[in-house]
């Protein structure tokens, strides 16, 4: 692998190669944040990667009172899935299963668009014959009446097909505290980039995987080039001073998202510098020819 | 582009059916086609220009320099535009309106906004009775849009609303709401006996308990409602009265429980 040298980090000359989806995005307020943020991680916790999860998931950022439209605290969370159909089974069972059961909570969209996704429209039901319909400002609401009081939920959320999924970093260092030292730099760097999530929990994911496996049943095994364990007995993609590797996936809203998180996390690696954090960067790929999107990491330095 | 001025002349003698008067209907007609423009009344009939100077302008956007009494059926099924009335109106202001804005700087007869499907009308003054309401035989009244009266409405404002906001600045007649099928009714200025009679859903907020309430609504009690702040927030700006009563602790009265009784009426605690 070609590298080039930057502060002492050696960054690979190759790119992420990521993938069409479908993504949207909503609120979720409560009166506390911490309120909020636990509806948001109970329905995003178990949304890491679409081959397992249905969908890939996280938050976004949090939101001031102001920022939302009941003036109370909340979080915007954003799903991804490889379809819209997918999606919106995803999101009505996680709506229905996290954010309705969730004590305080209410739940808004938070992307335009002229393809909807049901929200409030496909969990009202529940309210047995209760629900109230409301449309405020242009705006149409459902109220549930549930046990503490009262759910509200916007009645559709919007649904971009322009979103991207599997911008990634791989982040490699000599032993597991210098590696994730780095890598959680990379997460706090990228936390702060609108539009743009990393599924994976704490948003580092430490078994990235390869297309295939040797057992049939398996669509995706561990990316043994990466593994240091078996550095020497088998083909890898490892230099000698390379102990560990962590890597960071991806989603956003829009390409540029994407491109500004990895670009973001790039630069956090490497202000760490090679002394306490990573020695070498690189990117994930299938070679070019899977997905659309390409991120060149010599195109993303700092 | 210029506001299209119509200065009322003198004091109509007779009732004025202005609803040729809108926007669309006056797209791309010149001064004199305007002038030219037959209105309908009650004894003669009279021509545009013999009730109003007409001063050239985008159609788009009309200002009546004088209102009346008499001046019924301002802004009929208007889809899109401003009319602004700088005085009265008589009765159906806005009946019918889809889009745009109407604004009357004084009072306003029966009927404003009857069978209303979007847009907003404003009035600075009182208003007659049946606010947003269905002319006889027809089954419902309003069905969407925003209606704000900063003064008094008369009796039955809201009947038969079925979508859509109306929001009374100070008071509202007898059975304000009466069979309100949907929508939200907000009464800044004490309602008067029995609001929300018959009323089978929606929402009626008061900002005190009413003289005479029918005893087919039950108490449910203290809520705390985060509709309630969706709701003062998008009506702050033009009434921050009623955005107050929206942000103080509600108590939820259930009815009209002599029918669905799916409807509410929310008061202060």
């Amino acid at each position: 692998m070609r590298t080039l040298k930057v502060r002492g980090l050696r960054i690979d000359d190759s790119f992420a190669e990521a993938f069409p989806m479908s993504g949207t995005a909503i609120i979720i307020t409560a009166p506390t944040l911490k309120w909020a943020r636990q509806a948001a991680t109970t329905m995003t916790g178990f949304a890491t990667s679409v081959i397992a999860c249905g969908c890939e998931a996280g938050i976004d950022r949090a939101l001031t009172a102001k920022e939302t439209p009941d003036g109370r605290p909340g979080v915007r969370v954003l799903l991804f899935a490889m379809a819209p159909d997918m999606l919106q089974t995803q999101l009505m069972n996680r709506l229905g299963q996290c954010v309705l059961t969730c004590p305080g909570t209410a739940c808004y969209a938070d992307i335009g668009g002229e393809k909807k996704l049901k929200l409030g429209s496909a969990i009202r039901y529940f309210a047995d014959g209760w629900q109230i319909s409301k449309k405020i400002g242009g705006r149409h609401f459902w109220r549930m009446p549930v046990m503490e009081g009262e759910f509200v939920c916007e009645a559709t959320t919007g649904m971009t097909q322009k979103a991207v999924g599997g911008g990634n970093l791989l982040i490699m260092g000599d032993d597991f505290a210098t590696t994730l030292r780095a890598t959680e730099a990379a997460v706090a760097a990228i936390g702060k980039v609108k539009d743009a999530i990393m599924p994976f929990p704490g948003g580092i994911v430490r078994s990235g995987s390869k297309i295939g496996s040797k057992y049939k049943a398996l669509i995706a095994s561990t990316n043994h080039f990466y593994c240091p364990t078996l550095k020497g007995a088998v083909a890898t993609e490892l230099d000698d001073d390379i102990g560990c590797v962590l890597e960071i996936v991806i989603d956003g809203l829009t390409s540029e998202a994407v491109s500004a998180a990895m670009r973001a996390g790039l630069a956090a690696i490497i202000r760490l510098g090679p002394k306490r954090g990573a020695l070498r960067v690189g990117a994930g790929n299938y070679g070019g020819k899977l997905g659309p999107h390409h991120y060149h990491l010599k195109d993303l330095l700092p | 582009m210029s506001v299209l001025v119509f200065t009322l002349r003198a004091e109509p003698e007779q009732r004025l059916n202005l609803s040729t008067l809108v926007p669309h209907r006056l797209d791309k007609l010149t001064q004199r086609e305007i002038e030219s423009i037959a209105i309908e009344t009650t004894k003669v009939v009279t021509k545009v220009g013999d009730m109003f100077r007409v001063r050239k302008g985008d159609p788009a956007q009309i200002r009546f320099a004088g209102g009346s009494r008499r001046f019924d059926r301002i802004a009929e099924a208007m889809t899109a535009g401003t009319i602004l009335v700088e005085g009265d109106v008589g009765a159906r202001a806005g009946r019918l309106m889809n889009s745009g804005t109407l604004t009357v700087s004084g009072s306003a007869g029966p009927w404003v906004g009857s069978g209303m499907e979007g847009g907003s009308i404003i009035v600075a003054g009182d208003v007659g009775e049946w606010l947003g309401g269905p002319l006889p035989g027809e089954m419902a009244g309003m069905r969407g849009g925003v209606v704000t009266v900063k003064g008094n409405a008369g009796r039955e404002a809201g009947h038969r609303l079925r979508r859509g906001t109306i929001i009374i600045g100070k008071k509202a007649g007898p059975y304000a709401g009466r069979a309100m099928i949907a929508g939200t009714l907000i009464i800044a200025g004490g309602a008067g006996p029995l609001p929300g009679y018959l009323m089978r859903r929606g929402t009626i907020v008061l900002n005190e308990a009413p003289e005479q309430l029918s005893p087919t609504f039950a108490d449910s009690g203290p809520v705390e409602l985060v509709f309630a702040r969706l709701l003062a927030e998008s009506v702050k700006l033009q009434a921050p009265a009623a955005a107050k009563i929206l942000n103080r602790p509600l108590r939820r009265l259930s009815g009209d429980l002599a029918l669905e009784g799916k409807g509410e009426i929310l008061l202060p605690v």
